[in-house]
C-alpha cells in the first residue's frame, strides 16, 4: 500500500503565496490551520484565489513561495499521488470508459489492494452513499445527483483523511444541492474526516462548515464559524458578501470604548458598534441586517424616519424597500406573524435598530 | 442588310484561312531528342507550310494512345514510338495507316522504300531514327575504363553500383551477350526457358548492385550524381551530356541493342492530313541529315549519312562516329527483334517483375 | 404530459385513433423528403461519378470479351470442346473463318494480345496466321498447321479455349499468383512468376508499420497540441498542417533529396563519423526510403483525429487519477488512454486506408523492396496495358480493405470511431 501521508488529516498554510506569471500575486499571504476531523469552506468570488489554494493543497499547482503542511509534514515536494487525499470534482470526473465499480477499485488497484478486499470496501463506500444498486452502470447511465455520489464515494473509498471538495454541487438543481449539503455533511459526522470545501455559495458554506474561510482577492479576509461570520463580519467585504446587508455611509465622529458616533452623509449622527472603523474622522460603513431592523414602533435613540417605495409578498415574511437615510435600497424584512405591521407602498414610517446590530466597518 | 453580308462573308473568309492554316499536336519523348526534332523538323515545316505545330512529351507506350482511341477523344496527332509499339498499335487497330507512296525519293535519287533501312517501314509507321541502349561510364571516376559489355558484369574488377533500366527488354540480350552468347544467336537462345534463366542468372550476379532508373533522362543525372559507376542508357542521351554540359561520360558501344523510332498517327486524329503532310517533309533526306547534328541518333534513310556534318554549336564535333551505325561501333550490335518482345514481352515482364521483388 | 391512449394490443393511438408510429412517419415524411431533396446533387454525382466507374471497372476484372467477339465462330466450337480431345477440322475451320475477319476488322491484334497472356509466343502467330488467312483452303486443319506447326499444339488450343470465355476467373486468379486452366481447375504459378501475393503481403505490413509509427510520433504531438493554449496551439496546428500546402510531389522530393546516398542525411552521418564516405547508408530507393516518406506525409491524417479527441478529454480526469495514487504512468495508461482510443480508431484507420493505396511515394522512393501493389496496378494500366488483371487486382485490394473495415468494426466497433 503506497504510503498515504495525509496523516492525522491537519493541514497548515504556512505564509503561503501563488503567482501564475511573476507580475500578479493570485494568492497574497495564506496563512490557515485546518484541525483534524474539520469542516473547512473556503468561499469566495470567482477570482479570489480559493480554488488556487485547493490545487495547492492536492498538489496540482506549487506554491511560489511559503509552505503547506500535511499533518505536519511540508508537502511542497511530494507529487499529486503520494499525498493521499481524497477529491470530488467540481464535474464530477468519473471515468467514462468505467463502470461506478471499476471507478472505485481504482484507488484500491493502485494500492495493489488484494481484490476481496477491494470488493469489501467498495460495496461499503457505495452503501454509504446508497448507491449499492449502481456498481455495474456506466457513468453516463447516471443522473447528475447520482454521479455525484459516485464521485463522493470514490473520494471515500481509500479511507483518505482528508478531502477535498471542488464546488462539487455546483452542477446539480437547487433541491438537490440543499439534500447533498445535508448528507455530506453527515458523511463527514460518521468518517470524522477533514474536508477542505470550496464555493462560492455562502448558503453552502454556512449549512455545512464548522468553519468559514471568505477569500477575496488573495487574501483570506475573514475565517470563523458560519455564526460569527453572518452576526460579526469583521469587515464590509464580508458583510456584504455573506446574507443580505444593508450599508449606511458617514464619517466617524467620536469614540467611547466599542461605541462609535457616527456622522450619516445626510447630517444625521447615529450610534454604532465599533468594529473596524479606525479613528475619530475616518469614513465608515455602517451594516444592518434587514431582520434585525424593526419596523414602526416607539422612537428610540437610533430610530428614524423611513419612506416605504416598494413591497414584495415572499410567504414567510414581506420585503420592504424603503428609503433611509437617502439610501432607496434599505431592505426590511417584516414577519408575516399574526398582528404584524401592514405597510403601504408610499408611506412614512418609522424603523429602528439595536446599536449592537449596527457595525461600524471600513469604508 | 448588305452590310450583314459583308459581315457574314468576312466572318467566313478567317475561318476558312484559318482552317488553311493547321495545327498539329506532336508527341514525342521530351528532352534533348525533342529539341533536334523541333530544330531539324517543326522549324522548316512550319516556315514552309504556315502551318503551327504543338510539341508534347510523354514517357513512351500506348497506355495514352490506347485510352484516347477508346474514349473516341483523340488530341493527338503524331506519336513518336518505339518500333514493337509501332507493330502492335497497328495490329490492335489504333494507328492510321500511312501510305509510303507519300514519302519522297532520297536525295540521291533513290526510291523510298529503298533508301530507308530494309523492312523498316511498316503498314502504320515510318521510321526516323536509329537509336541504341548502351552503357556509359564516368571517365574522370575510371581512369582505365570498360571496353566490353563483361566489363559492365564484373564487379570485381570495376566496382560500384549499376544503372538499369527497370524492365526486362535490352538487359535480358546484354546479360546474354555477356555471358558470351552471340549477337546473332540472341534471340534464339532468349527463346527457350534456359536462356531465359540463364541471361537472368546473369544479372543475378550485379543484383545487389543494380540501381534501376525509368525514364530516359535519369541515367546522365545518375552518373553526375556518382550513384552509380556506370549505367545502361540511351545514346543520345548520354551524347548530349557530353556535347551540351561537357560532361567527362564514355559510351561502350559493345553489344549495343539498337532500335527504330517511328511516326505513328493515331486513329481518328483530328488533323490527319497535315500529320501526313509533316511526316512526310520530316522523313525526307535532308531533314533526317540536320536532325543528326543535334543528337547522336542514326538517321533511317541511307541517303543521309554522307550529309551528316558536325554537332550545331561544335563544328569540329563530326557526328558520324557518334551514331549507333557507326561501322566501329556496329560490329557487335544486337537489333531489337519486335517479334520476340511481342510474343514474350507479358511473361518477361512478369518474370522480370518477380525476380525483382525477390 | 399525458401518455397517448393505446389499444388493445398495447399500441400507442394518436387523438384520432390512428396508430402513432403512424402519424408521426406522416408528420416526419415531409422533412425527411425535404433532406433528401437536398442530398441529391451529391448523392447522384457520388453514383454516376464514382460508384459507377468503380464497378464498370472492377466487372472488367472478370469480364473480357475480345476474343469472342472478334474470334464468334471458333469461339462457339471451342465452347464444345473438352480440352483433351484433338482439336476437330469445324474448329480448325472456324479459327481460319474468323482470322479473315479479324484481319479485315483490324482487331487481330486485340485478339494475339489476349491470346498471349494466357500463353506467351501466341501473338507473333496470330498476326502471321491472319495475314495468310485468306489464302487458306480446306482442310484448314492441314492448311493451318502448314502456316505454323503451333497449331498442332494442343496447349495453344487450351490457351484459346481459356481467352474465348468472357466472364473467367483467370485474371483474379492471375492476381493471386493462380494459373487457371482450360478445364478449370486452378494451379499456383510457377515459382519464378509469383510476385502479387508477396505484394499484397509487403502492402498489409508497410501499411501497418506506417500507421504504428504514424501513432507513435502523432500521439505525443497531439496531446503537446490539446494541452497547450489555444493561441501555440493553433500556431502549432498550422505546422501540422503545413506539408498540406506543398504538393506530394516535392514533399517526396525533398526526401529524396534529404536521404539518398549523397544527400543531407548522409552527408551529416560521414560529417559526425557515423558512416564513411564509401559506406554510406541505402536509406532510399528501398522499403526505408517508404517507410519514413509514406510515415511523414500521412502524419497529419493520424494528428487530427487525435487531436481533437484529446481536445474532449477534460484534464481533471488525469486530475482525479493521481489525487487517487496513481502514478503518471497510471492516470495516463489506465484513465487517459482509453478515453483517446476513438482518435486512435479513427486515426489508425485512415491512415491505414490511404496508405494501402499510396502509389507515388513508393513509385518514387520505393526502389524495388519498397513498391506496393498499387503500383503493380499502374504498371498494368500504363505499361502492359492489361486493364482487366489491374482491374482485378484492385478488385483483391477492396476485398482486403473491405474485409480488415469488418474484422475493424468487430474488433473495436465501428461506432467507436471519432474522426472530431
Amino acid at each position: 500500500m503506497a504510503a498515504t501521508i495525509s496523516g492525522d488529516g491537519s493541514v497548515v498554510f504556512d505564509r503561503v503565496q501563488k503567482s501564475y506569471d511573476g507580475e500578479v500575486l493570485v494568492v497574497k499571504d495564506l496563512n490557515l490551520k485546518i484541525d483534524k476531523g474539520e469542516f473547512v469552506t473556503m468561499l469566495g468570488p470567482s477570482g479570489s484565489g480559493k480554488s488556487t489554494c485547493l490545487m495547492m493543497l492536492a498538489g496540482f499547482e506549487t506554491a511560489t513561495h511559503g509552505d503547506i503542511l500535511l499533518g505536519g509534514r511540508p508537502i511542497n515536494n511530494i507529487p499529486p499521488h503520494k499525498r493521499g487525499i481524497g477529491m470530488v470534482f467540481q464535474n464530477y470526473a468519473l471515468f467514462p470508459h468505467m463502470t461506478v465499480g471499476e471507478n472505485l477499485s481504482f484507488p484500491l488497484e493502485v494500492r495493489k489492494m488484494g481484490k476481496d478486499e477491494r470488493e469489501a470496501k467498495v460495496k461499503r463506500a457505495l452503501d454509504m452513499v446508497q448507491m449499492g444498486d449502481f456498481i455495474d452502470r456506466r457513468p453516463a447511465q447516471l443522473s447528475g445527483g447520482q454521479q455525484q455520489r459516485i464521485a463522493l464515494a470514490r473520494a471515500l473509498v481509500f479511507d483518505a483523511e482528508l478531502v477535498l471538495m471542488d464546488e462539487p454541487l455546483g452542477a446539480l438543481d437547487k433541491q438537490l444541492r440543499e439534500h447533498m449539503q445535508y448528507e455530506i455533511k453527515h458523511i463527514h459526522e460518521n468518517l470524522g474526516i477533514t474536508v477542505v470545501y470550496v464555493t462560492h455559495d455562502q448558503s453552502e458554506a454556512l449549512t455545512m462548515s464548522d468553519r468559514v474561510a471568505v477569500f477575496d482577492d488573495g487574501i483570506i479576509q475573514q475565517l470563523s464559524t458560519p455564526e460569527a461570520l453572518y452576526e460579526r463580519p469583521e469587515n464590509a467585504f464580508v458583510a456584504q458578501f455573506i446574507g443580505e446587508n444593508n450599508t449606511l455611509s458617514g464619517v466617524v465622529q467620536a469614540i467611547k470604548g466599542d461605541a462609535a458616533t457616527i456622522k450619516l452623509d445626510d447630517g444625521t449622527v447615529t450610534e454604532a458598534l465599533a468594529v473596524k472603523c479606525g479613528d475619530v474622522g475616518n469614513r465608515t460603513t455602517l451594516s444592518i441586517r434587514p431582520e434585525r431592523v424593526t419596523v414602526g414602533g416607539n422612537k428610540t435613540k437610533n430610530s428614524t424616519d423611513a419612506k416605504v417605495l416598494e413591497l414584495i409578498y415572499l410567504g414567510d415574511h414581506i420585503r420592504c424597500r424603503m428609503n433611509v437615510h437617502g439610501n432607496e435600497d434599505f431592505i426590511v424584512k417584516v414577519p408575516n406573524s399574526a398582528g404584524h405591521t401592514h405597510l403601504q407602498a408610499g408611506e412614512t414610517t418609522t424603523v429602528s435598530w439595536g446599536k449592537e446590530d449596527c457595525r461600524a466597518l471600513d469604508a | 442588310m448588305i452590310k450583314s453580308l459583308l459581315l457574314g462573308a468576312a466572318a467566313g473568309a478567317i475561318v476558312a484561312s484559318s482552317a488553311m492554316a493547321a495545327e498539329i499536336t506532336v508527341v514525342s519523348w521530351g528532352g534533348a531528342y525533342t529539341k533536334s526534332q523541333i530544330e531539324a523538323y517543326h522549324k522548316p515545316w512550319m516556315a514552309k507550310t504556315g502551318n503551327k505545330v504543338i510539341s508534347e512529351d510523354y514517357s513512351g507506350g500506348l497506355a495514352e494512345v490506347k485510352s484516347q482511341v477508346e474514349a473516341g477523344n483523340v488530341t493527338w496527332d503524331l506519336i513518336d514510338v518505339e518500333l514493337s509499339d509501332a507493330i502492335r498499335g497497328c495490329d490492335e487497330g489504333l494507328l492510321e495507316t500511312i501510305d509510303p507512296s507519300i514519302l519522297p525519293a532520297g536525295a540521291d535519287g533513290t526510291a523510298a522504300m529503298d533508301d530507308f533501312i530494309s523492312g523498316s517501314i511498316t503498314e502504320c509507321a515510318i521510321p526516323t531514327i536509329v537509336w541504341s541502349t548502351i552503357f556509359a561510364y564516368d571517365t574522370s571516376k575510371i581512369a582505365d575504363g570498360p571496353t566490353t559489355i563483361g566489363d559492365f558484369f564484373d564487379t570485381s574488377k570495376f566496382p560500384g553500383k549499376r544503372g538499369m533500366r527497370k524492365g526486362p527488354k535490352s538487359n535480358l540480350e546484354m546479360a546474354l551477350a555477356a555471358d558470351g552468347v552471340a549477337a546473332a544467336d540472341i534471340y534464339d537462345v532468349l527463346g527457350t526457358p534456359e536462356g531465359v534463366d540463364r541471361a537472368f542468372a546473369k544479372l543475378d550476379t550485379i543484383k545487389a548492385d543494380t540501381v534501376w532508373w525509368e525514364a530516359g533522362a535519369q541515367p546522365p543525372q545518375l552518373l553526375a550524381d556518382g550513384e552509380v559507376a556506370m549505367t545502361t542508357a540511351y545514346n543520345g542521351r548520354i551524347f548530349n551530356a557530353v556535347a551540351a554540359e561537357d560532361k567527362p561520360f564514355g559510351i561502350v558501344w559493345d553489344s549495343q541493342v539498337f532500335d527504330l523510332d517511328l511516326w505513328v498517327i493515331p486513329k481518328g486524329a483530328p488533323n490527319k492530313e497535315a500529320a501526313m503532310d509533316f511526316v512526310a517533309f520530316s522523313t525526307a533526306t535532308e531533314q533526317l541529315a540536320a536532325q543528326a547534328s543535334y543528337i547522336s541518333y542514326g538517321p533511317a534513310r541511307k541517303s543521309s549519312s554522307s550529309l551528316v556534318g558536325s554537332y550545331h554549336t561544335k563544328p569540329d564535333l563530326a557526328m558520324g562516329p557518334q551514331m549507333p551505325t557507326a561501322p566501329e561501333n556496329f560490329a557487335t550490335a544486337i537489333q531489337n527483334d519486335f517479334e520476340f518482345w511481342a510474343d514474350n514481352q507479358d511473361e518477361l515482364n512478369e518474370r522480370f517483375n518477380a525476380w525483382l521483388a525477390q | 404530459m399525458t401518455d397517448a391512449t393505446t389499444d388493445t394490443n398495447g399500441m400507442a393511438l394518436a387523438a384520432d385513433g390512428t396508430p402513432l408510429k403512424k402519424r408521426l412517419g406522416q408528420a416526419l415524411f415531409r422533412s425527411k423528403m425535404r433532406a433528401l431533396g437536398l442530398a441529391t446533387p451529391l448523392l447522384l454525382l457520388i453514383f454516376f461519378c464514382f460508384l459507377v466507374p468503380i464497378i464498370i471497372f472492377l466487372i472488367r476484372g472478370v469480364h473480357n470479351d475480345t476474343f469472342e467477339v472478334h474470334m464468334p465462330a471458333v469461339s462457339v466450337e471451342l465452347a464444345q470442346w473438352d480440352t483433351t480431345s484433338e482439336p476437330t477440322e469445324a474448329m480448325y475451320a472456324a479459327l481460319a473463318a474468323d482470322l479473315v475477319l479479324a484481319k479485315e476488322t483490324k482487331t487481330i491484334g486485340k485478339v494475339a494480345s489476349r491470346v498471349n497472356r494466357e500463353l506467351s509466343g501466341t501473338r507473333s502467330l496470330f498476326t502471321k496466321s491472319a495475314r495468310k488467312a485468306k489464302k487458306l483452303e480446306a482442310p484448314y486443319k492441314d492448311a493451318l498447321i502448314g502456316v505454323s506447326k503451333k497449331w498442332a499444339d494442343i496447349e495453344v488450343w487450351k490457351a484459346l479455349k481459356v481467352s474465348a470465355k468472357s466472364w473467367t476467373p483467370a485474371y483474379l486468379a492471375s492476381a493471386v499468383d493462380l494459373k487457371y486452366n482450360a478445364d478449370g481447375s486452378f494451379e499456383r504459378k510457377s515459382e519464378e512468376r509469383r510476385i502479387h501475393l508477396q505484394l499484397f503481403v509487403r502492402t498489409l505490413e508497410i501499411s501497418v508499420i506506417v500507421t504504428v509509427m504514424g501513432l507513435l510520433l502523432g500521439y505525443p504531438v497531439a496531446f503537446l497540441l490539446s494541452t497547450l493554449p489555444a493561441r501555440t496551439s493553433n500556431l502549432l496546428l498550422i505546422l501540422v498542417l503545413l506539408p498540406f500546402w506543398t504538393s506530394l510531389l516535392v514533399r517526396t522530393t525533398a526526401w529524396i533529396a534529404m536521404l539518398q546516398s549523397q544527400g543531407v542525411l548522409n552527408d551529416l552521418f560521414v560529417i559526425f563519423g557515423l558512416a564513411t564516405d564509401e559506406d554510406r547508408f541505402s536509406l532510399i530507393y528501398n522499403k526505408t526510403g517508404t517507410l519514413i516518406a509514406m510515415t511523414h506525409i500521412l502524419l497529419p491524417f493520424m494528428i487530427l483525429p487525435l487531436y481533437s479527441v484529446m481536445k474532449t478529454i477534460p484534464p481533471t480526469y488525469v486530475r482525479a487519477a493521481k489525487s487517487m495514487g496513481a502514478t503518471d504512468w497510471t492516470a495516463f495508461w489506465r484513465v487517459y488512454f482509453p478515453q483517446s482510443i476513438p482518435g486512435i480508431g479513427a486515426g489508425g484507420i485512415l491512415v491505414f486506408i490511404l496508405a494501402i493505396s499510396f502509389y507515388i511515394t513508393p513509385a518514387l522512393v520505393g526502389g524495388e523492396d519498397g513498391t506496393m501493389i498499387s503500383n503493380f496496378i499502374d504498371f498494368h494500366m500504363r505499361k502492359s496495358l492489361n486493364w482487366s488483371l489491374a482491374a482485378a487486382m484492385g478488385g483483391v485490394l477492396l476485398t482486403i480493405v473491405l474485409f480488415l473495415y469488418y474484422i475493424y468494426d468487430k474488433v473495436v466497433g465501428i461506432d467507436n470511431m471519432k474522426l472530431g
